[in-house]
């Protein structure tokens, strides 16, 4: 697929590719969006990197993505902005069904600290040297990870039964 | 003397695994402070409970904060208690089938999360909007700013100490309410925006209602400049309260005006044109002290160059239809669906399947909410439901600001603070 990157956002991915030769994955562009993936160990190292050599100094918004079925099937999207370039760009990260985990980017953006959490919450993806790792939304009490795609949209296993829909058919 | 542990203090009754955690995570904030700390021979620390149910805290918002006679030592916020997972409803439902629950997202400024969604939506499908749909939410956008700055107002002075503010700040916003009455037929959840265009057009009551307060809220503006400005009561608590420095505020990842009153200039109107923002003249107030009073500044200002944008927006306002018309992205106009096959039958494949982005599409869409960036990012698997979308609340990026904000902090001022950083909890806790 050809790639129509602005010149910063080419110059950014050049220097990723030249200087994580084994974090950086690859990059492509959706609707005008560009993100880059990369693997899981570099994560800190790659962000450590845009933040402070190519001024991507605001972290907009890290958010999970499930993709169920898939190998690897978490997704862990930073979305990160450099407001002197005026650039988006989106970091990928994928994790393992069986226990996922990834290193905290908290010490870079003190602001991912929520946002992790709410990965963790939603998702069930651990943050490690996290300083304050909690469920976020949910009670702690809760034992499900809602935005998982085999969790019901209605209805807990194991919970209180649902009232019957067709009262008649009983 | 050993050493008092909170958690050994406290006997939650309810989720008890989460309070202990909560209360936990407050001991441990800080940690290297805490272990300077001597005994406290006169008594006079104490854990404060703040919410849910506090008529200061805008909603379910619960601060726990540990107090030394009258400072705050540390604090820690607890969100969650208005979590309904829209974010999950929305991958079993299509996209025109979600707008509405965006309408119950940031409750105060419905119309900008309407168009938020249908943007996002309009830009991974890749559907075209007429040209005067895009000024009519221009117009609904910016009066949706000026609502929801104007409940800001209300309640932040009244959490400052005056309360007839409120209801004279409520008086403009029912004109609004009527406003919106006339332009979607809804006072509150508007849900006027449609995917590929709005509902219908401006009628000319709503032009009309709109130019009359166009015309009269600038004095009405002034003259809430004229109470406050000189106002002494005003100005102490709130000049060097809630301070955020320009680094901390972009380091803890603060959004809309609370960035700007921090000093950047960060305007997705501006960073992102979308609609037709580049083609009107506006400016982005900004302020550099990063206190309660310049956020009071920069909101007030926005409401001025709110009412420039309506005002150049009426007068580009082009005539034109108000939805695209093809049939595959947008549903059909009324007309065509009672007075034509075709017409009933696309409304119902737009209802049934709704639009379908192309399988693998992912976009972020942001618009400028009056609270800050509101962003949908979603991706698509060929269907009419998203496979995840993700929205990107302002709120709850101000919310963390307010956590770290609020250490150092006098207790009496806490209400001040979120008065001031303004959140939604319907927003933040999605």
């Amino acid at each position: 697929m050809d790639l129509e990157l602005s010149e910063t956002l080419q110059q950014t991915v050049d220097k990723l590719s030249e200087n994580f030769p084994d974090g950086f994955i690859g990059v492509y562009q959706s609707t005008g969006d560009t993100f880059v993936q990369i693997e899981g160990d570099s994560i800190v190292e790659v962000c450590k990197y845009l933040k402070n050599q190519l001024h991507y100094i605001y972290l907009n918004d890290i958010f999970g993505i499930d993709r169920f079925t898939s190998e690897g099937r978490f997704e862990v999207a930073y979305h990160l902005i450099s407001l002197r370039e005026r650039e988006r760009l989106f970091l990928k990260v994928r994790l393992p069904e069986q226990d996922p985990v990834l290193e905290s980017v908290t010490d870079i953006w003190k602001s991912a600290s929520w946002m992790e959490r709410e990965v963790y919450d939603m998702f069930g993806v651990t943050f490690t040297n996290h300083p304050d790792f909690r469920r976020i939304f949910m009670p702690e009490d809760y034992e499900y990870f809602p935005m998982r795609k085999e969790f019901p949209l209605l209805g807990i296993p194991g919970s209180i039964e649902l009232p019957s829909s067709t009262p008649d058919t009983e | 003397m050993e050493k008092k542990h909170l958690t050994k203090q406290v006997d939650p009754k309810f989720f008890k695994e989460h309070q202990e955690k909560l209360y936990q995570a407050l001991e441990d904030k800080h940690t290297t402070i805490e272990m300077m700390d001597q005994e406290d021979p006169l008594n006079s620390k104490m854990v404060l409970n703040m919410g849910p149910q506090h008529p200061a805290t805008h909603g379910v918002l619960r601060l726990v904060l540990q107090l030394n006679g009258e400072l705050i030592e540390k604090a820690k916020l607890d969100i969650g208690y208005l979590h309904r997972g829209v974010e999950k409803i929305a991958e079993n439902k299509t996209y025109q089938e979600f707008m509405p629950y965006t309408d119950r997202m940031d409750y105060l400024s419905p119309y900008s999360n309407n168009v938020a969604l249908c943007t996002a939506v309009e830009k991974i499908a890749n559907v075209e909007v007429p040209e005067r749909a895009h000024y009519i939410r221009m117009i609904g956008c910016e009066l949706a700013r000026i609502s929801s700055h104007l409940l800001w107002l209300g309640t932040m002075i009244m959490d400052a100490g005056a309360v007839s503010f409120f209801i004279w700040t409520f008086r403009e916003r029912e004109k609004l309410y009527d406003i919106f009455d006339n332009i979607g037929g809804h006072r509150f959840t508007i849900s006027h925006a449609r995917i590929g265009g709005v509902a219908n057009d401006l009628t000319d009551d709503a032009l009309r209602m709109i130019k009359e307060f166009v015309n009269d809220f600038p004095q009405e503006l002034k003259d809430f400049h004229g109470l406050l400005d000189r106002n002494r009561i005003f100005f102490d608590r709130n000049r060097e309260v809630g301070k955020l420095t320009p680094e901390r505020a972009l380091e803890i990842g603060a959004t809309g005006p609370t960035l700007r009153a921090s000093g950047y200039a960060y305007d997705i109107r501006d960073f992102a044109p979308y609609a037709r923002y580049d083609e009107v003249d506006f400016e982005i107030p900004t302020r550099l002290e990063g206190d309660n009073l310049a956020r009071y500044y920069v909101r007030m200002e926005e409401m001025q160059e709110s009412i420039r944008i309506i005002e150049q927006c009426l007068d580009k306002l082009p005539k034109g239809p108000v939805r695209t018309n093809n049939a595959k992205q947008a549903y059909p106009s009324k007309d065509e669906v009672y007075y034509s096959m075709e017409g009933m039958i696309h409304d119902f494949m737009m209802t049934d399947t709704g639009i379908c982005p192309p399988e693998g599409a992912e976009s972020y869409h942001a618009v400028e909410g009056p609270k800050g960036e509101l962003g949908y990012y979603i991706q698509s698997d060929g269907t009419g439901h998203p496979w995840r979308l993700k929205i990107n609340s302002p709120s709850f990026k101000n919310l963390q600001a307010l956590e770290d904000m609020l250490d150092g902090e006098m207790v009496a001022d806490t209400v001040v603070i979120i008065g001031g950083v303004d959140p939604v909890m319907g927003e933040a806790d999605k």
